[in-house]
């Protein structure tokens, strides 16, 4: 099976271990991984910011980066969020329809299409908070949440579930957003920075020693809040602990 | 007028660790509350979809219900008012209270009312108006704006309370005490109650088919202004028609457990007719609403019926508080009316969302409130609401972003201490991110200066 | 142009597509009639029930020994004597001198705890609001499963006032504490009681 790999602007950027692990993961599983050396961005914080106007020529970009593939996937669930219900500063021709139904965050691609069942060079021997996007839970929908009555299900769980020895904790609220928000991080920075101090905090009075997420967005954003804090947490992006990441 | 500064009151709110912690664990314990509601009825799915679906009946037809309305309320021995904006709805209650004499007027929690700014004409006007709410009346006392629509003085604690009332109503400033305090505005309301000359209420829901009006009270505060006083009037904003009486069973189910997390309010109160040898009005007032009906991406949020859950589940809201709004209504929901009222003044509340979602999962009357949040950001941009800063960093992302020749020499990480963001990112300045979270530290190699390494292809582009 | 016709012309320059008004179901699965629920339900809204001894004839000093502080009762019900003469009040706010109303709820709701009271069973409606403590007499039979039933009824239709009673006036208004006995009656008590036949 042949993927396209999208590697989001700050991954690239800063978390180029979560997209390496993406490619490996993928390669491990049967894919051939491309990927197209043009891209750049989904266009999201433009976007996200009211200025879909200065996101067309980005998006245009991401379509012709992308056009012509089966699956498009990344490791990211907000850009995903954006490129399949936002793209829409661009002109909506079959190929833009295409490629944005064609785009898939690594979760959904592992859970609904290859369908892992067994990830057997994964061993994560500690104690893990599971932090879901407010993009991959509540637009991507990969997990239920507690503001609806419905049955428990989660796929980036699902996935772990298949590492030996990992442990999960749970914080008092584990789907509160934790404060990221895109530019909302620095157009908002005190209510963000108490937002990501809360999340941090929660996760650490729960027993976490990692917390893991489909989003390096958010991790970045934790990150920064528990090293300000002091608090003795390390941040892993699933990708790396789906791949065989020890630590 | 200049634009609501939203972080410098969120600010402000946050260097009180004592205000900021009790807030949010308060209102998270009535989201819980909703969601034990929630999970205890099976219909609930249901029920939304239900409510929903009568507020877009009911809008798609608003003037056929409207006139309905009066035409049953006047049967009914009530007097029916129009009102285009608060201006007129506050002439309106003037005249009314000025032909019988009236200098004493007693009212319910009315956000309408508050969206009228009616207190102080009145009051410039010789007209005593006294909140009988207990949260609205020390905000009243106060001066200060209720901060939510439901416990308008949630960001306040007992000691804050206890400062108002010693300063206004000559209570022990010793004794913080809730129930003292709380027994101290029942003993210095009421005798205010029995003296009034007339009582006015909001309304929670004017039901068309009868001309009844309901309101919905913990206190029974507008029992006491409508049936002591010999003179009722009732301020009722048109989004809050309903077709039926038994459309009443959806929502009134709806309202308290989403609010709250209890069953129903303790009192829920049906005015349909003076009572004998009293009088009855009723003042139906636009203010914008009309306006708000014609466009098509934003008239949903008329279905709202004020239950705050969207407050309440919103974890900017909880930190920051409702007064940083600076608005009547303030949390998610504000952030999507108020800038139908005022959209230079109102421009930075859709910014001051994460665009969770967590709101929409939580409205009773199923409003995409986060959908309409990311709607108005574009409107703003385009009116050239946005700062000056904030305009020009997502040109530069913008132009970066889509030249990748640009974009990759921006990126270029090679043993450079990181400084600055990449341009690429630069719509996130490190000065501002650093302020209270230590900045990302660069890899030695990025994304891509790894797979031309290791895995370089030849693909054509 | 009136402001009744400005407003309603701009609600019709609107130009929303009418959508049809639901079927709006009675959920009877889930909420049936029962006592032990209204009483549940009662209770956890800070409501009392308070059933008599089951071999009692006289509902008054059962009533009066529920307060044995209070002297003034004012009672709109034939059970239970008033001292009050109804029309020796002139005005509404002249009931705040009552220690304790008694009153008959003309029927109750299983799923909230709620009552149901108009002015023709308060006869003054201050009286369910200015005493400070009140008595509502409920008969068993008077008890639908839940608000979508009750709002069925003909009652609301009749009414010029009524109310959904349920539980005493409350509020959490400061600090989120509850405080029972807000501005309204301190407590309410429901007692079972059948009608007079």
């Amino acid at each position: 099976m042949k993927v396209a790999l999208f590697v989001p602007c700050f991954v690239d950027a800063f978390f180029p271990e979560a997209g390496i692990a993406t490619l490996e993961l993928l390669e491990k599983l049967g894919c051939e991984v491309d990927y197209p050396l043009q891209q750049t961005c989904c266009g999201q914080p433009m976007a996200n910011s009211g200025c879909e106007k200065d996101a067309a020529a980005t998006e245009q970009l991401f379509v012709d980066n992308f056009a012509g593939y089966e699956y498009i996937v990344t490791p990211s669930g907000s850009c995903t969020h954006h490129i399949r219900d936002h793209l829409t500063a661009i002109e909506q021709t079959d190929t833009v329809r295409q490629v944005r139904t064609r785009t898939m965050e690594l979760v959904e691609f592992l859970h609904d299409v290859l369908k892992v069942k067994a990830l057997p060079w994964a061993r994560f021997p500690h104690k893990v908070g599971l932090h879901n996007s407010c993009g991959t839970l509540r637009a991507l929908r990969t997990a239920s949440m507690s503001e609806i009555d419905e049955p428990f299900f989660s796929k980036p769980m699902d996935l772990l579930n298949m590492v030996r020895d990992i442990e999960f904790v749970m914080p008092a609220r584990p789907d509160e957003c934790c404060g990221f928000g895109g530019t909302f991080s620095v157009g908002e920075e005190p209510v963000s920075a108490r937002m990501g101090y809360d999340k941090v905090r929660d996760h650490k009075q729960a027993g976490a020693e990692y917390i893991v997420s489909a989003d390096s967005s958010c991790l970045m954003h934790q990150q920064g809040c528990a090293r300000r804090l002091g608090l003795d947490l390390k941040f892993i992006h699933i990708a790396q602990i789906l791949n065989g990441a020890a630590a | 007028m200049k634009a609501v500064d939203h972080v410098a009151g969120s600010k402000k709110f946050l260097a009180s660790e004592d205000h900021v912690s009790f807030h949010d664990r308060r209102l998270w314990d009535l989201r819980q509350g909703r969601d034990a509601q929630m999970r205890a009825i099976p219909e609930w799915q249901e029920l939304r979809t239900l409510a929903s679906q009568i507020k877009e009946h009911t809008l798609g037809q608003l003037d056929h219900y409207l006139e309905m309305f009066e035409r049953n309320a006047t049967a009914n021995g009530v007097k029916v008012h129009w009102a285009r904006d608060g201006e007129e709805h506050n002439r309106i209650v003037h005249e009314i209270l000025s032909q019988r004499g009236v200098t004493s007027l007693v009212k319910s929690k009315s956000m309408l009312t508050e969206e009228c700014e009616m207190r102080p004409y009145l009051e410039a006007r010789g007209i005593a108006v006294v909140e009988t709410d207990l949260g609205e009346r020390i905000q009243q006392l106060d001066d200060e704006m209720p901060s939510h629509v439901v416990v308008p003085a949630v960001h306040k604690l007992s000691r804050d309370v206890a400062k108002v009332f010693a300063d206004k109503l000559g209570t022990d400033p010793a004794n913080a005490d809730p129930y003292y305090l709380a027994e101290q505005q029942r003993e210095t309301t009421r005798p205010i109650i029995l003296g009034a000359g007339a009582g006015m209420t909001g309304c929670n829901f004017a039901v068309a088919e009868t001309g009844a009006v309901v309101v919905c009270t913990n206190e029974g505060n507008a029992d006491l202004s409508a049936n002591v006083p010999p003179l009722h009037i009732a301020s009722i904003g048109i989004e809050k028609l309903i077709p039926r009486q038994e459309d009443l069973g959806v929502f009134v189910r709806l309202l308290s457990r989403s609010a709250l997390g209890s069953p129903i309010t303790q009192y829920t109160s049906h005015f349909r007719a003076p009572r004998e040898g009293g009088e009855m009005h009723f003042i139906l007032v636009d203010n914008g609403r009309s306006a708000r009906l014609a466009m098509d991406d934003f008239w949903y949020s008329l279905k709202c019926i004020r239950c705050s859950a969207c407050m309440n589940t919103c974890p900017v809201y909880r930190r920051s508080g409702g007064i940083s709004y600076g608005a009547v209504y303030s949390g998610p929901i504000g952030a999507i009316i108020d800038p139908s009222f005022d959209l230079k003044k109102y421009s930075g509340l859709p910014f001051a969302s994460t665009l969770n979602g967590s709101c929409t999962n939580v409205c009773p009357v199923r409003i995409n409130i986060h959908e309409q949040i990311y709607r108005w950001r574009q409107i703003i941009a385009e009116q050239h609401q946005l700062s000056y800063a904030k305009t020009m960093a997502m040109k530069m992302a913008g132009h970066i972003l889509q030249h990748p020749m640009v974009y990759r020499t921006a990126s270029d990480m090679a043993g450079i201490a990181l400084k600055v963001l990449p341009r690429g990112l630069s719509y996130l300045p490190l000065n501002v991110w650093g302020r209270q979270r230590e900045n990302p530290v660069p890899p030695a190699e990025s994304f891509r200066q790894w797979y031309l390494k290791n895995r370089k292809q030849d693909t054509s582009a | 142009m009136s402001s009744r016709d400005s407003i309603l012309a701009s609600i019709r320059a609107a130009g929303r597509t009418p959508t049809g008004h639901p079927q709006v179901p009675t959920f009877d699965q889930y909420h049936p009639v029962a006592l032990e629920r209204f009483q549940t339900s009662l209770e956890l809204i800070g409501g009392r029930w308070q059933a008599p001894e089951p071999d009692i004839m006289e509902l008054a000093p059962f009533v009066r020994r529920l307060f044995p502080d209070g002297t003034r009762f004012c009672s709109v019900v034939p059970e239970v004597a008033s001292d009050y003469e109804l029309s020796s009040f002139r005005q509404p706010a002249e009931l705040a001198q009552v220690d304790v109303g008694v009153v008959r709820a003309r029927f109750g709701v299983a799923e909230t705890g709620s009552l149901w009271i108009s002015e023709a069973e308060y006869r003054i409606n201050a009286l369910g609001y200015l005493p400070q403590h009140l008595v509502a007499l409920l008969d068993p039979e008077d008890l639908v499963g839940n608000l979508h039933h009750a709002y069925q009824r003909e009652d609301f239709r009749q009414a010029r006032y009524c109310v959904l009673m349920s539980g005493p006036s409350a509020t959490a208004d400061i600090e989120g504490v509850l405080i029972r006995g807000a501005q309204g009656v301190r407590s309410l008590t429901v007692i079972p009681w059948a009608r007079p036949r």
